[in-house]
Order: C-alpha cells, then structure tokens, then sequence
C-alpha cells in the first residue's frame, strides 16, 4: 500500500505545501507588494547648476554651458548604419567599435558614453538624426565656461571625482563632478550646492510615467551660491598678456583689505583646455611639461630668496632695535671686507657715503651687510639671541609661515633663526659675518611671491596687513575664514623713513624706469643671484628680476611684488611690468605705450632654453 | 496497430496537456514581450521558436501514437546507446553557454540532449525492469540499474550541469514502487536530513544531536525487546559522524561559493537581497506582488522590468504569479497535480511492468520538475536551473516531455493489447 501511494502522497503534499505558499506569498503578506513598488520606482539625482564666479567688479568670469554626450544602452540596440554614424561624430570606425565592445562589456542595460562632449557642430546634426539609431540618445551635461582665457591655476579645474575622492569624502557617487585646485577646490562645497534627490514611478515598459506619490519623497536640491572675488580680472588679464614668455609671477594686493587683485603665474594655461574632450589629453600635457610647468602656481608655490627688497625689512628691524638712526652712515668702496679675505661687492662708486635713504635707493650692500651685522651683534645678549630677535621681526611680517588665506595650494617659505645655524656650525661658531647674506636677501632666505606681495602691503600700511584672500563675499553666506588685521613687531614711525626711500628707488634710484608721472610710487629693485642643479652640478644661471612696489604713497590702493625669472636686474623687466600694473589699476589706461609694447613683446624664452642647450654659455648678459 | 487508439487515447491527459503548453506560451511571450510588439512568427524570438517546437512536439506526438505499442521496449536499449553517445558527443561538438556545454547547436536553435536522455533512461529502467526474473532486491540487479542510472547522471556532471543530473534521482519513485527495499527510503531520508542538519548547525552541535537521537533509540528498542545487539548502532552512529564530516568537508571545501550561497540562502542562513539571493528575492517578489488575480496578461512590472533573470525559462513561475497573481498559480498547480495523478494512476493499471515502469517514470520525472523548479521560484529549494515542463521555454525539454507524453499516451492506450 504504502508503495502504491508513496508518489501520490508525496505530490499531494507538495501540491498544497505550494498553495499554503501562494496564499501566504500573494494574499496575506503585503510586503512583497511594497517591494514590487520599489523596483517600479526610480530614483534620480537633481545636481544644482554649479555657482558662477565674479570677479572684484561683478564682472562674470566663470559661468556654465550646456555640452551633450552621446550615450548608449546597448540592450537597445538595433542594426544601424555604423559609417554614417561614424561620419557625423567624426570619429574612425575601428574606434568607434571598440567603444561600442566596451559599452557592452560595461553593461548590456546600464548608459555607456561613446562620445563626450560632442562638439557643437556635429550636435546639430546628431540630433537631427538620432532617432535612426535605437539605443542612441544625447544627455546633456553642464560644463564651466570661461568668460575669458584668464586665471587658470587661480580659478582651478571641475572634473570628475577620482576613487580617492570617494574614499574621503561620502557625499560624492562615482561620476560626479568635484572642483580641484584654486578657488574651484577650495570652495567645492559652496560652488556646488547640494544635490536632491527625485523619485519617479516607471511602467512596466521602465518609462518614467510622473513623479513618486507627488514627489512627497523627493528631496530638494540646494542651490549652489555665486562667489565675488577680490581678483580684479581686468588686472589679471593684462597682466597675464604682460608676463607672456616669461616665467614668473604677479602677485598685488590691496593693502587696506587684504584683498588679493591679481594672482599671475607664467606660464599659465588657458583654462578650456581642462574642459573638452581632449581634457585628459590636455592635463597629460600640461603635467608633463616639466620645464615651464604651467601646473604649478609660481604666485603661491615658488619659493625664491628675496633679494635687495629684504633690505628694506632690515632696515626697518634695525631702526625698531635702535642700533642705527636714520642719519647712521657707512662708507662703501665698491663694496666692503666682511671678514678677513671675504669681499661683499657693491655697485656703489668708490668712496660713497651713504644714509638709510640713499642705502635703500642705491641697494647698497654695504650699507645693509652693516646694518645687519648691527641687529644680530647687538640687539640680543649674543649672536644667537640677535637672529632670534631679527628672526620673530622677520616673521611677524607674515614671512617664513603659511599666510592663511583661502587657496588650497602654498608653501611656508624659509627663514632661519639661530637653532637652524647652530645646526649646521657645530657649537655656536657662527658669526653674524658668517650669515651676512641674510642682509641683501640672500643665503638661506625663502620667500614666495605672495609672502612679497603681502610684506608690501605691511610696509605700505605702515605696520599691519590683513591676511590676503581671494574671495571678497558668497552670495547669501559667510566667508568661511575671518581675515583679521595681523599688527607688525615694528613701530609705524620707523615706516616713513623705509618709504622714503622706496620712493627715491624711483625717483631717482635704481627703479626710475617705473616712475608714473602723477603717482607716487614706492618701490624696491632685486636682482636674485641663481642657482640650480643641472645634473648634479651647480651652475649659475641668469639672475632673477624682481620687484615689490605699491603706490601711491600716502594712500596705499596697491601693493604688489613681481617675479621674473632669469630676467638679470630688477630695473630690466619686473620694476617696468610692476609700474605697468599700477599705472593700469589706478589711471585705467597706459600712457607709457612704448614701455607697454616693450615689456608685452619681450620674451625671455631663449634665455630658458640655453642651461638645456648642451652647449656652454654665459649668464647675465 | 489498432484502428480504435483515437478512441481509447485518454483525452483528458491531452487536454490538461494542451493547456499547460498553451498557457506556457503565453506566458513565455509575456516574459519577453517588449516594448516592440513580437510577431510570434518571428523565429529569432523565443515565442516563435517555442511554437514551432510545439509544431514539431505534437508532429512526432503523432508518429509516436501510430507505432506499434510493442516498439518503445524492443527499442529501448537502442534509445539509452543513442543518449549516451549524444552525451559523449558533447565534449567534442557541444556548445558552451552560460559556462555549461549541454548544447548542440544547429544556427538559430540548439537542442539540449540531457533533456532527452531522460526519455532514454525512462526507456531502460522500464526495460530492466520488465526482463524475466528481475528482483529489484537481489544486488546485482540493483547494481545493474544503478548503472544505467548513474551513467547519464555522471556524464551530465561533467558538462557541467548538476541541476539536471540531480533530475535522475526521479527513478528512486519507480523502483521503490517496484520493491525497491524500505531500507533505501529510510537512508535515502537520513541522508538527506542529515545534510540538512549538518548544514544548519556547526558540525559539533549536529554531532551532539546524532549521538543523542541514536542513544534514545538504542534505550528505547532495548527496553521493548530482550535481546539487542550493541554494534548496529556503533556502526550507524560512527557512519552517520563520518558522512557528517564529509558533507562538511564537501560543503566548504569542494563546493564553490555560489553553491554554498544557495543553500544557504534557502535555509534562511543568509540574506542579501541584492547579491546571491537576489533572484530568489526577485522571483518572490514577483509573485508575492501578483496578489489574488495578478496584474494581468502583459501587465507585470516585474516581469517588464527585468528584474527577475532567466523569467521565460527556470523563473517562468514568477511571471505566472505576478500577472495571474494566486488563481493563475493555483491553476497550473492543480494542472501538474493532476496530470502527475492521471499517469499514476493509469500505471497502476498497467498488468505489463515495462509499461508500469516506464508510465510510472514519466509520472516521476514530472513531479521531480514540478518539486523542484517551483519550489525554487516560491524561495523554498535551492536554484538548480531546470524547466518546469511544457511550459517553461525551451524547445529541446518541450519535445522531450511531449516523447514522454505521447509514449504514455500510446502505452495507456494498448493497455488492453499485446502483451
């Protein structure tokens, strides 16, 4: 018996052990129901338009555009015309073929992009003609558009998030857009807002038919906010136009703020090209280029030594420390003996007497080599309490130290105190003859064009500099930082003395080729001494020009500090871009088109080429 | 040949039948119904390829009722050769797809020879069975059907497709119907609750429970009877510790993970709705929100969204479920319940045992189909990718299932001739 009904028992119970499923399955739990509903809802991602970016004037300089990229969902695919489709994005068939395998092997149901970023001109006709090719479809995306070419490594870059993005900060998904570098990094949270979040019911074809339940689940997107800069954009261009073909950078500031006017790293890059198609192409390039490096942002990462516009700073430091007085003279015979068989040369004339001023429009450097000796002899109990003295003055300028301002990118620079000598002179046997470098900006002295710039400004406030920023106001928010007004360990009345002198730099000093008739200029040459490792040897090479100025002298409205490398003496191409700079941002106009011309036209790019030449040659000619 | 089979054929199984493969092709064009609307002629569309399977099924249906009642035995032995030299051709010609070489292809289609094989095995068994003086009990001959059993099985493994391997156990119904010893069933059901168990507990715990289970025995046997000898249950319970472990062993050793995630999954050990269980999660789902009638022929979101994988094949149920929601499942159980009934009960009839014997393995192959593919598409076996008959899309398991139909049919038929 049993045998007889073994099977017909068995499938009897199976029979209803599926039914009691069903009817749990299907009529009393309604939870399934739920979850069928889930998987016929759809979530997007609303992204709010990135935040545009004006500059000191409301003038825009960066907004957005709309570009389309041609997407493909394979599964959908129908037999299509391979070379006409080919022929309208202008791409080669065997390319076009292998995007389309690794479209597939991505995912048969998940968007492929074939082509981003069509270019306009095939957009037109793609659209017209899409819907020949099933499976095809254009999204649109939105990119940055740069009203003009200016500011690339000040503004930064938007690309797309990288794994390491991922891992550190949640709040992105793999694809999305994140600012780099500049203002586009620093402000990533502000530029792009938050983004909601949308639900949409499908059919049972997976078309959108409306929104979820009345959007009651949706999420808001929160709108991206607009930044003012304190970047005069204006200023910016022209200086960019000034520094072409020459390597360097252009840093001024307004000293009443603290607000940055321009940022000028030459070379720089045009900023479309981080945007197109060729984007990656283009950032290989520019990252390869390892001799121009227009990646690296000279305005807040080069670190040069100073040059002759320390002196000002030691000026100022000797005179807080009263070991010399305005009248204090030295005597400098084409240069002086430091120490015994140790010669400083000067391009005074021999036998010349020189006071403060004329120490500092004649870039003395007997005058300074003396001064200094003074701070660090006398000023302390000993040597080493005289460079920690010189050192916190130096300091307190905003040198040797992160400035704080809001770029995500910079460096400390180096100024060294009697820890750092002792180091390397074992047992305090250094002298102040040994660090007489220090005096005329040399030596181990590190400074970066905005600590220049910024020194300036303290000079031209006669004390005090608000820590430089870039952007003034975010449209109905704070700034994240609050720039304070950081005060100098120097009295405001040793000042006038300093800026007398700077002002006879170009009056009738070494800076007259910056003279602007109606302003009163303020300024300090430097002729940085260079040198660099080429193949493990040291060769010097051409000198730096610089020059720091700011103007006009009674109400600072600029200050500013010019680097440009290889350029030999200061007077020769930073003093007349500097002067150039300031005529343009307080007159609006240049009068002085000879020098204009001069200066846009000059190009120092052979001069760049010869340490790489292979062949011998001279420097400094 | 006997003029009258029209009328003696058994109507009622070909209606139930005809029902089952309709209601499968419709439920096949809803699967892979698209935005496009398919012609169901158009032969690259599984729907067109399915009804000109079920041309060619009811086609060779018709041949196989006009044979003589007495071919299907002498033909048997030839059938079971043929089967297994498709099998062998396999590793030299078969086609591999979705990572198992079970296909033979032929352009457009492919035919899949484990599905015949089982026609073939259904064959032999009935035909052992049926030889002058066979004792299911005597071990020779159970050794001998054993054989014939295992042999598909094994070359079916190595495609590899243990899904349809596990398909033979079916025959156990057959030859424990036969007299196959009760000794079997018993170890058959140990072994299998051992497994579980094994599987469930950690090994420790699944040991302590064997050893108590064969203690109360032993106490409660002994205290009924006088004598009772201690090494049975020795043997028993250092066999049961040893099969044990080697599940163990197998289990995480032998087995890959995606075997392991299955079984695990259906003893509720693990849930991911998104990785390994998600077609399971998917499938129940899709029923689950079917409700009482179903959202309708062409309706179901699920089933248009894709979202359960292999929905015209082994997850067809679930399309079943959604769009005719509880009476539509019902419905097609009752039909296999029926239909496996029917042809249970016409094998008890039968005097002839080949006839009993083969009716009986039809019967057997069916349900085992029924048990496990719906059982997997309810969330309650673990996936093993094999058809529900006449209704799942497939061409090669259609005709198969029709051979083994229409064999029947023909055997019910002359049940009264020539034997």
């Amino acid at each position: 018996m049993i045998r007889k009904f073994f099977l017909i028992g068995v499938t009897l119970i199976t029979s209803l052990v599926f039914v009691f499923k069903l009817v749990s399955l299907q009529l009393i739990n309604s939870s399934y129901k739920l979850l069928s509903d889930n998987n016929a809802v759809v979530e997007k991602l609303i992204f709010p338009e990135r935040g545009y970016i004006y500059d000191r004037t409301q003038k825009l300089m960066v907004s957005n555009q709309p570009v389309y990229d041609l997407m493909l969902i394979p599964e959908n695919l129908k037999i299509f015309d391979t070379l006409e489709l080919c022929q309208m994005i202008s791409t080669e068939k065997t390319e076009f073929e292998v995007k389309l395998k690794q479209a597939k092997r991505f995912s048969v149901k998940l968007p492929s992009i074939i082509v981003s970023q069509v270019s306009k001109k095939d957009h037109a006709s793609i659209q017209e003609k899409i819907w020949k090719f099933k499976g095809f479809y254009l999204q649109k995306k939105s990119i940055r558009k740069y009203q003009d070419p200016i500011g690339a490594n000040l503004l930064g870059y938007v690309s797309e998030v990288s794994k390491n993005d991922l891992k550190k900060n949640e709040y992105y998904t793999l694809g999305e857009m994140i600012g780099k570098q500049g203002v586009e990094g620093f402000y990533e949270s502000h530029l792009r807002g938050i983004k909601g979040k949308k639900f949409f019911q499908k059919d049972r074809f997976n078309r959108i038919i409306g929104s979820y339940e009345d959007g009651k689940y949706d999420e808001e997107s929160k709108g991206a906010k607009n930044l003012t800069l304190s970047i005069d954009s204006e200023l910016q261009k022209y200086g960019e136009l000034l520094m072409q073909n020459k390597r360097g950078a252009i840093v001024s500031i307004e000293p009443k703020t603290g607000e940055v006017l321009t940022l000028i790293s030459a070379p720089g890059y045009d900023p479309n090209l981080l945007l197109g198609r060729e984007r990656s192409e283009n950032y290989r390039k520019l990252a390869l280029d390892t001799l121009a490096k227009p990646l690296f942002d000279r305005g807040l990462q080069a670190q040069y030594p100073p040059g002759s516009p320390f002196k000002t700073l030691n000026a100022l430091i000797a005179l807080q420390e009263k070991v010399i007085t305005p009248n204090t003279t030295y005597l400098c015979n084409h240069g002086h003996s430091y120490a015994r068989g140790m010669f400083m040369e000067c391009h005074c004339a021999y036998g010349s007497q020189n006071n403060l001023i004329k120490g500092i429009y004649k870039s003395c450097n007997t005058y300074f080599a003396n001064t200094y000796r003074k701070i660090i002899d006398e000023a302390g109990e000993s040597t080493a309490s005289g460079m920690d003295i010189w050192n916190k003055h130096v300091k307190s300028f905003g040198l040797g130290n992160f400035l704080g301002y809001d770029l995500p990118t910079g460096k400390k620079g180096f100024i060294p105190d009697a820890s750092y000598y002792d180091y390397w002179y074992k047992n305090g046997s250094w002298r102040s003859a040994t660090v007489v470098s220090n005096a005329i900006g040399q030596g181990e002295l590190l400074t970066t064009p905005i600590q220049m710039a910024n020194f300036t400004a303290a000079i031209a406030n006669r004390g005090y500099f608000y820590t430089p920023h870039f952007v003034k106001s975010i449209s109905g928010d704070l700034l994240p930082k609050n720039y304070s007004k950081n005060t100098t360990s120097i009295d405001s009345i040793h000042f006038e003395t300093v800026i007398d002198g700077m002002h006879k730099v170009v009056e009738i000093g070494t800076a007259r080729i910056a003279k602007i008739p109606g302003i009163a200029v303020c300024g300090k040459t430097g002729t940085v001494e260079n040198f660099v490792k080429i193949d493990g040897v040291k060769t010097q090479l051409t000198d730096h020009s610089m020059f720091i100025a700011f103007a006009p002298k009674d109400d600072p409205k600029i200050a500013i500090a010019v680097f440009v490398e290889n350029g030999y003496w200061g007077g020769r191409w930073a003093a007349p871009i500097a002067s150039l700079m300031i005529e343009k941002y307080l007159n609006k106009e240049i009068k002085r088109k000879r020098l204009e011309t001069r200066m846009i036209e000059g190009t120092l790019l052979e001069e760049y080429k010869k340490p790489y030449s292979g062949k011998p040659f001279s420097v400094n000619e | 040949m006997n003029n009258n089979i029209i009328a003696r054929l058994d109507w009622l199984l070909i209606l139930m039948y005809i029902i089952l493969v309709t209601f499968g092709i419709t439920n096949v064009y809803s699967s892979t119904y698209d935005d496009a609307v398919i012609s169901i002629f158009d032969l690259t569309q599984p729907v067109g390829k399915q009804i000109v399977f079920l041309g060619l099924s009811l086609f060779i249906g018709g041949l196989i009722l006009a044979i003589n009642v007495k071919f299907f035995e002498k033909f048997a032995l030839l059938s079971y050769i043929i089967g297994i030299l498709l099998l062998l051709g396999l590793f030299v010609f078969g086609k591999t797809i979705s990572g198992a070489t079970s296909w033979y292809s032929f352009g457009q289609t492919s035919i899949q020879p484990s599905e015949f094989a089982k026609v073939a095995t259904a064959l032999i068994i009935a035909k052992s069975m049926s030889l002058f003086q066979t004792d299911i009990k005597k071990p020779i001959i159970l050794l001998k059907i054993g054989g014939f059993l295992l042999l598909p099985a094994f070359l079916i493994v190595l495609q590899p497709d243990p899904g349809s391997a596990l398909i033979f156990g079916a025959f156990f119904f057959p030859l424990f119907r036969e007299g196959l010893d009760y000794s079997y069933l018993f170890l058959f059901l140990g072994l299998v609750s051992l497994f579980l168990m094994v599987l469930s507990f950690k090994i420790g715990i699944a040991i302590v429970i064997i050893i108590a289970v064969i203690a109360v025995l032993f106490y409660f046997i002994k205290k009924s009877r006088q004598k009772v000898k201690v090494w049975p249950f020795l043997l028993a319970l250092v066999l049961s510790i040893g099969f044990s472990y080697s599940v163990d062993f197998i289990f995480n050793n032998i087995f890959e993970q995606r075997h392991r995630d299955r079984i695990n999954i259906v003893l509720g050990k693990e849930t991911d709705t998104k990785g390994i269980g998600y077609n399971i999660n998917q499938s129940k789902i899709a029923i689950g929100s079917g409700g009482f009638s179903g959202k309708g022929f062409l309706e179901g979101t699920q089933t248009k969204g894709d979202f359960v994988p292999e929905q015209h094949t082994d997850y067809i149920f679930s399309t079943i479920g959604e769009e005719w929601g509880f009476v539509g499942g019902v419905f097609v159980i009752f039909l296999f319940f029926g239909l496996i009934i029917r042809i249970i009960l016409s094998a008890e009839r039968q005097v002839n045992t080949f006839r009993r014997v083969f009716s009986y393995g039809v019967a057997s192959l069916i349900f085992v189909h029924f048990l496990i593919n719906i059982g997997m598409s309810l969330g309650m076996v673990p996936t093993i990718g094999i058809p529900l008959p006449f209704i799942s899309y497939g061409g090669s398991s259609l005709l198969a299932f029709s051979i083994l139909i229409f064999i029947h049919l023909n055997l019910d038929a002359n049940r009264l001739n020539d034997w």
